[in-house]
């Protein structure tokens, strides 16, 4: 992964695809290792849809470029690039069997090749023998499992996946998460999946791209993608998240100062924070948000809710912010009385630290 | 369903089926008058088979409904593709207003314009006139029932197969046309079951010679109720009744369970 | 994506140029015709070679008589007052007969629904001239009708029904109960049950439900089932020639007769111009309101 100076696996150049008046995909570049598992994340609309479809050649971009292994994919129809995909829908041939799907891409082969490229590939989805079923009497998952063996029929160089998951049951899609990554491990080959589940990229991509309206506004690993956010958009889409409107006042050290509604705090910049002066946004994971500390803002404890791993308790600042706090539930388990927990009403100290404290744009 | 339900059922079923049935029960009479019961008979569809005329115009009948519904599955299939799938063309709105016309348009109105046109031009009125102008008639029919079709089909499947590495002739061959097939299949049964129906345009557009069984029976129909018209009637509404079952049968499988085998 | 496509239109397109449009506009013009040339050519003749010229004298001497006659003769106005009259009785009738059957349809057991809508669909295809015959024998004074309810003392001479508007009307009915029905049927049968249930629920009665849910949500099917029926019975040949008596006059029949009988054809023309100018209306409401008449049969 990620060997520099040789030709990206996917490139992606200024991409842009506009329809009539709206911009679907606004000037995404992107270049992704041969090997990569990479995510598109974001809500429905933010162009993630689309721009698998412009990968694939089912659209044409306005402007930029799309390159395979160099290869300048402009003007290519879908049936003849290096790429495959994996429909949402599946779109398994209803008139053909198990076989007949999965060897339609395979029309250079002999008969026999293709039918034992067939039963390789099932073997691949753990699906051996269920090469004459009709697709009608497939189950949701062996349905999906049918669409990945016939994507990947043709061995493409990039494997393009249209939300592969969506369809699934919440039980079945972890199992398949799993097989999926594993499958993509061991195939060694580029995918570029699309998900509005957070969730799901980040237990399976190696990185994960951010659209938000079209743009692709972050790109990082589950981990820098959670705990710096470029911006309030990537923040609250990754998990719960604090945001506090703020001022930036100054510097103490290594640290920004930002005045809030409830007093200074300091905080930790991003690379696209404001400079000092201007209008900010902190934002505070709540799990990062530490309760009973002896010195710290004072707020009052509004809300508890017991969730079993955690509770999540609402505190109110003196000047009325709300802040959302989650910490452990394990301390309730060792035979502590409901009285010697924080109630609604309690007045407590907040561990605000730094660390835990990021500046985004406002 | 309630008792009310249950009635109107009945009663609406019993309207559309009785005269029908009564049809059919005379066709078996052994007497000569329609109104009086004389025992069961087969002996007027002996009469039927011994009419030359008729089976003449039967045989004219199948033969312009086979050429006319072909024509017609042709055209109207190519109609309904390039409306689903040729995006905004120049004079589209005025191709599917031009399609709809025959579907609406009263049948005097359609024959004597048709006829008009023949005698304008010059051409020769017979069978080719008839068959002309029940291509016209169907043509829209089969366009709107292979169009429905064509909208059920998820279009993922086709990007699927171009993604596959299908060029778009193949992609037409091995993933649309079998999809289509079942309409298509209606469109030419409906488009056929139309033409051996049709009284009023044939009558206008036909020519010396050409006399189809509708145009036959209503002859013999004017001068009034005869038992061998109940026994062609029998025969007829017979035909019919299995083309349309096998139409309807057809055209309403869902698209996911469309083709059997393949 | 496969653009290619609409270069299939061509030749559907050339076809219908050839043969709706071409003879919608000869029908036009031959209805401008001078009536005393009955047989074919008519004047007047377009003079393509004449250029401008012959446009000019073609259009003066397009001739208005056949319009004049149609609206000053009484015989045509009655025609066309008959036939809107009729056809409009018998979509009220339909409406009436039709919502209850369609309704009964929609709340049958699903596994029945296919069956039913078969049922309501084979009448519909089989052959129209002789579902109209079949009521010559019931209707007629010695018909069946006619001799039932003598038997059974109702009535105490046999009945004239056959050659009244009367009979117009049944075969009206009849022909086209299945047009009402399908249609209402497809929306009513499409309507998310809940709503029904919904508004039981909120202490309706079947009869509240009925009238304030389902009939609502279902005026479109009734108004495309309504057009579906108004338009051809409006030009209707087949039911008032078999059934309606001479004295019973129709568009479709004064055209069939003009041309047929009389032999004049551009007073014919004129006919189908006028009946064209009643329906244009209710024939571009029934385009718009999505009801295909190929979907629902015929």
């Amino acid at each position: 992964m990620g060997d520099t100076g040789s030709v990206p696996r996917l490139g992606l150049e200024g991409v842009t695809k506009r329809f009539g008046d709206g911009v679907a995909v606004a000037d995404v570049s992107l270049a992704l290792a041969a090997g990569e598992f990479f995510c598109l994340l974001g809500p429905s609309g933010c162009g993630k849809s689309t721009l698998l479809r412009l990968i694939a050649g089912f659209e044409t971009p306005s402007t930029g470029l799309i390159r395979v292994d160099g290869l300048d994919l402009a003007g290519l129809p879908p049936h003849r690039r290096p790429v495959n995909m994996m429909f949402q829908s599946y779109a398994l041939f209803p008139h053909k069997t198990v076989a007949g799907n999965i060897a339609y891409g395979l029309d250079g082969l002999s008969r026999t090749d293709r039918s034992a490229r067939v039963k390789t590939l099932l073997a691949r989805v753990r699906l051996e023998n269920f090469e004459d079923r009709r697709i009608e009497t497939l189950s949701g998952g062996q349905r999906q499992r049918v669409a990945l063996a016939r994507a990947l029929a043709r061995e493409p160089g990039v494997l393009l996946l249209d939300e592969p998951l969506g369809a699934l049951d919440r039980g079945l899609r972890e199992e398949t998460q799993g097989e999926l990554r594993a499958l993509q491990r061991r195939l060694g080959t580029t995918f570029v999946m699309v998900t509005h589940d957070p969730g799901e990229a980040m237990a399976l991509a190696d990185r994960i791209g951010v659209m938000d309206r079209g743009r692709l506004v972050q790109v990082g690993d589950a981990a820098t993608l959670y705990e710096r956010p470029a911006t309030r958009f990537v923040a609250g889409l990754l998990g719960d998240v604090n945001l506090i409107p703020g001022r930036i006042t100054g510097r103490d050290g290594e640290w920004i100062v930002v005045e809030t509604g409830f007093g200074p705090l300091r905080a930790s910049a991003s690379e696209s924070a404001p400079g000092e002066g201007e209008a900010a946004t902190l934002a505070l994971r709540p799990e990062r948000i530490g309760m009973d500390a002896s010195e710290g803002p004072a707020g009052t404890i509004t809300e508890v809710t017991y969730l079993g791993v955690r509770v999540r308790s609402q505190v109110r600042m003196n000047d009325g912010t709300l802040l959302r706090v989650s910490t452990p539930a394990a301390s309730h388990a060792f035979g502590l009385q409901a009285r010697d927990l924080h109630g609604p009403g309690d007045t407590i100290r907040l561990d605000l630290a730094p660390e835990a404290c990021r500046i985004l744009p406002p | 369903m309630s008792v009310f339900g249950r009635l109107s059922l009945s009663l609406g079923l019993a309207f559309l089926y009785g005269p029908i049935f009564v049809l059919v029960a005379y066709s078996f009479n052994a007497s000569a008058l329609v109104t009086v019961w004389g025992g069961f008979s087969t002996r007027w569809y002996g009469v039927l088979f011994a009419d030359g005329p008729l089976l003449a115009a039967a045989t004219v009948s199948l033969h312009v409904g086979v050429a006319a519904a072909a024509l017609a599955t042709l055209f109207g299939t190519f109609a309904a593709l390039a409306l689903d799938r040729g995006g905004r063309f120049p004079g589209r709105p005025v191709f599917g207003g031009l399609l709809y016309v025959p579907m609406v348009m009263p049948e005097v109105v359609t024959g004597l314009a048709l006829l008009l046109l023949f005698v304008g031009t010059g051409f020769e009125r017979g069978l080719v006139t008839l068959v002309v102008a029940h291509a016209t008639l169907g043509l829209g029919f089969v366009a709107v029932i292979v169009g429905a079709r064509l909208k059920g089909i998820d279009r993922a499947l086709e990007e699927a197969a171009a993604d596959l590495g299908a060029g778009p002739l193949r992609v037409f061959a091995t993933v649309t046309l079998p999809l289509i097939a079942p309409a298509v299949a209606a469109g030419f049964l409906l488009a056929f079951t139309l033409s051996l129906d049709d009284l009023v345009i044939a009558s206008f557009v036909t020519g010396p010679g050409a006399t189809t069984l509708p145009m036959r029976l209503y002859s013999q129909v004017r001068l009034g109720v005869n038992p061998e018209i109940n026994a062609a009637s029998t025969l007829l509404v017979g035909g019919v009744t299995t083309i349309v079952l096998t139409a309807s049968w057809l055209s309403a499988r869902p698209a996911r369970s469309s083709v059997k085998s393949v | 994506m496969i653009r290619p496509a609409r270069l299939l239109a061509l030749v559907p397109a050339l076809w219908l140029g050839a043969f709706v449009l071409l003879p919608g506009l000869i029908i036009l013009k031959i209805s401008l015709s001078s009536a005393a040339t009955a047989q074919p050519p008519y004047l007047p003749v377009l003079d393509w070679s004449a250029g401008l010229e012959g446009w000019s004298s073609f259009l003066e001497a397009l001739d208005f008589t056949n319009f004049e006659t149609l609206l000053s003769d009484t015989l045509y106005r009655d025609a066309a007052l008959s036939s809107l009259a009729l056809a409009g009785l018998a979509t009220l009738i339909l409406a009436l007969i039709g919502t209850p059957i369609a309704h009964a349809m929609a709340r049958a057991p699903e596994r029945a629904q296919p069956l039913l809508v078969a049922l309501v669909i084979v009448p519909f295809w089989t052959s129209f001239l002789i579902r109209i015959y079949a009521w010559i024998a019931i209707l007629k004074p010695e018909g069946l009708l006619s001799g039932a309810l003598l038997r059974l003392g109702l009535v105490d001479r046999p009945l004239e029904v056959l050659g009244t508007q009367g009979a117009i009307l049944i075969g009206l009915t009849y022909a086209y109960l299945p047009f009402m029905v399908l249609p209402l049927y497809a929306v009513m049968a499409r309507l998310d049950p809940h709503l029904r249930e919904a508004a039981a629920d909120l202490g309706a009665s079947p009869a509240r439900v009925f009238w304030s849910v389902t009939l609502p949500l279902a005026r479109l099917g009734l108004m495309a089932g309504a057009l579906l029926c108004f338009v051809p019975m409006v030009g209707e040949f087949i039911i008032p020639d078999l059934l309606g008596g001479s004295d019973t006059l129709m568009l479709g029949r004064v055209l069939w007769s003009e041309f047929f009988s009389n032999r004049d054809w551009p007073l014919a023309s004129a006919v189908a111009i006028l009946m064209l100018a009643l329906l244009v209306v209710p024939m571009v409401l029934l385009r718009d309101s999505g009801a295909r008449p190929g979907e629902a049969g015929r």
